[in-house]
């Protein structure tokens, strides 16, 4: 097994309980950090386990789900996390991230990774900047054209901005599995730093050509849907996690998921999304402890194919 | 959006059935005690329906185009469009169909009652009766609270099915163009709680089916003797 600094759901529990109410010095608390791996690109490293916003933190006005969503955050930064991606596409999210980060302070280290998602590549840049108003951010960190919309229009825009030094990573993103072959395409002939990509215990298309792909370009991977939006755990949890997941340290099925996912070599980040706190502890322990090699890996697929 | 004719309806479901129903608490809570006029308002239809004549049936549309209307405005612009990008969209049809309940049904007469067969007079009335008097309790038997229930004239499922009620008392020649949009609001609103999982999700598609087919049938029923006649 790969071994990572022991960083267990109940150690993690205890340093948050620890931690004072934070107010502005959210990023300060951080006591135990997850294990990172680095961007291909510039080395920059970037925890295992991210924040996703799709559905999750789509709560329009509602000031108590607003709330709730910002204790999510709250607690995933004082995990250690750092990566939260959203996108126009995800209604009220990007608002709601703005509500949590202006509440309990931004993080020094966040890592803002956001989309464009518009037909016209002319209106991109407008939108863009819409975007960061609402996140209340001076720039994004990862802009990605979502789900390779007009990506020809967009893409040119984003190296110039990132030439100009108003953001620092580009990438592109597809999910349940669509376009791998636009996608591909795309890896091979653009100078991006990060794909985002659908990728989970059963959907594993992409160990045959794009994750190979993006360890050969030096591009970083973002893996979106870890849990099929929560179905695959619904699933797993009908039946008991097995004995053997205890020697990759994990304590439920969701880390089970997520181990498997950010312990290919290929992956930069899984973003799981949740509404819960207990949850969000939960995935950021997957990033700890001892995680599975190649071996154990093909065990988890073939135990989870079984069920 | 890139090849979406490949996305189903779960994929583009943007908001979890916790926020969806926290939608209707929020604004039953805000307009509260605006659920009780609007209460009166079906029974205002229901009445005026029982008395009969040009004027009642004038009188109704003007009601539910105001329904329609408040949905549009009050619902769907205001509060859906903070979760649902699409809601703008809802808004401008939930508009449209207030426009032509004015313009067939105050303006035309084409909402007037009217002698229809026994099997759509009972089931224009039971819609009627359902949308307003059963429909604000299908989420607390689901265990949902009783704040997030959806009303007649608030909400635009009950509103929807009301207005397909009223269609069917119209008689045998209702005014067709009436139709599409709340049928269409009916099957996407089953498709959304589908795609939550909500147990409910077939109430209000399968009973905007029926109300379609009865009209459907009543109209050819009515139509046969003629061209037999002839």
């Amino acid at each position: 097994m790969e071994d990572i600094p022991d960083f267990t759901r109940r150690r993690l529990l205890g340093a948050i309980a620890a931690a004072p109410l934070l107010g502005p010095a959210m990023g300060r608390a951080q006591q135990i950090r997850p294990a990172s791996r680095a961007i291909p690109s510039s080395g920059e490293a970037v925890p295992l386990v991210g924040l996703g916003s799709w559905i999750t933190f789509n709560v329009g006005h509602d000031r108590v789900a607003r709330d709730a969503s910002a204790e999510v955050m709250r607690n995933f930064f004082l995990a250690g996390g750092r990566l939260i991606d959203s996108s126009p596409m995800y209604g009220s999210a990007q608002e709601v991230i703005g509500y949590g980060l202006k509440k309990f302070g931004r993080p020094a280290d966040l890592f803002a990774a956001d989309k464009v998602w518009i037909s016209d590549g002319e209106a991109g840049r407008a939108q863009m900047e819409a975007s960061r108003r609402l996140w209340g951010i001076p720039r994004f960190d990862l802009m990605q054209v979502h789900n390779l919309l007009s990506w020809q229009a967009h893409l040119p825009t984003l190296f110039a901005m990132k030439a100009a030094d108003q953001l620092r990573y580009v990438g592109i993103t597809t999910s349940h599995g669509r376009r791998h072959g636009d996608t591909a395409q795309i890896m091979a002939s653009q100078p991006l730093d990060f794909v985002q990509i659908t990728y989970n215990l059963v959907d594993r298309e992409v160990e045959q050509r794009l994750l190979p792909l993006a360890l050969e370009r030096g591009i970083a991977v973002i893996v979106n849907r870890p849990f099929q939006q929560g179905s695959l755990i619904r699933r797993l949890e009908r039946h008991p996690l097995p004995p053997w997941a205890a020697e990759i340290d994990c304590s439920s099925w969701a880390q089970f998921a997520l181990k498997f996912i950010i312990s290919h070599p290929a992956v930069t980040c899984a973003i799981p999304a949740t509404t819960r706190v207990d949850h969000v502890l939960e995935n950021m322990g997957a990033a700890t402890g001892r995680q599975p090699d190649q071996a154990m890996r093909a065990r988890m697929a073939a135990f989870v194919a079984r069920l | 959006m890139s090849e979406w004719w490949t996305y189903g309806p779960r994929d583009l479901l943007m908001f979890s059935a916790q926020t969806y129903y926290r939608l209707f608490e929020l604004y039953n809570r805000e307009l509260w005690p605006l659920q009780m006029l609007a209460l009166v308002l079906g029974v205002t239809v229901l009445v005026l329906w029982r008395r009969g004549g040009d004027r009642a049936g004038r009188a109704i549309a003007v009601i539910l185009a105001a329904c329609w209307l408040w949905i549009a405005w009050g619902f769907h612009w205001q509060r859906y469009a903070s979760i649902n990008l699409a809601a703008g969209y809802f808004a401008w049809a939930f508009a449209a169909q207030a426009l032509l309940l004015l313009w067939l049904g105050a303006v035309r007469g084409r909402l007037t009652p009217a002698p229809a067969t026994r099997l759509q007079q009972r089931a224009g009335l039971g819609l009627l009766l359902f949308s307003l008097l059963v429909f604000p309790l299908i989420g607390r038997l689901l265990g949902r609270s009783w704040m997030q229930a959806e009303v007649f004239g608030m909400a635009p499922d009950p509103t929807a099915l009301a207005t397909l009620g009223v269609l069917l008392l119209a008689g045998p020649r209702p005014a067709w163009a009436l139709f599409p949009i709340p049928l269409a609001w009916c099957l996407l609103s089953g498709t959304t709680l589908w795609a939550m999982e909500s147990p409910d999700f077939a109430v209000v598609p399968l009973a905007a089916l029926l109300a379609v087919l009865l009209a459907v049938g009543g109209a050819l029923m009515n139509a046969w003797p003629k061209r037999s006649s002839r």
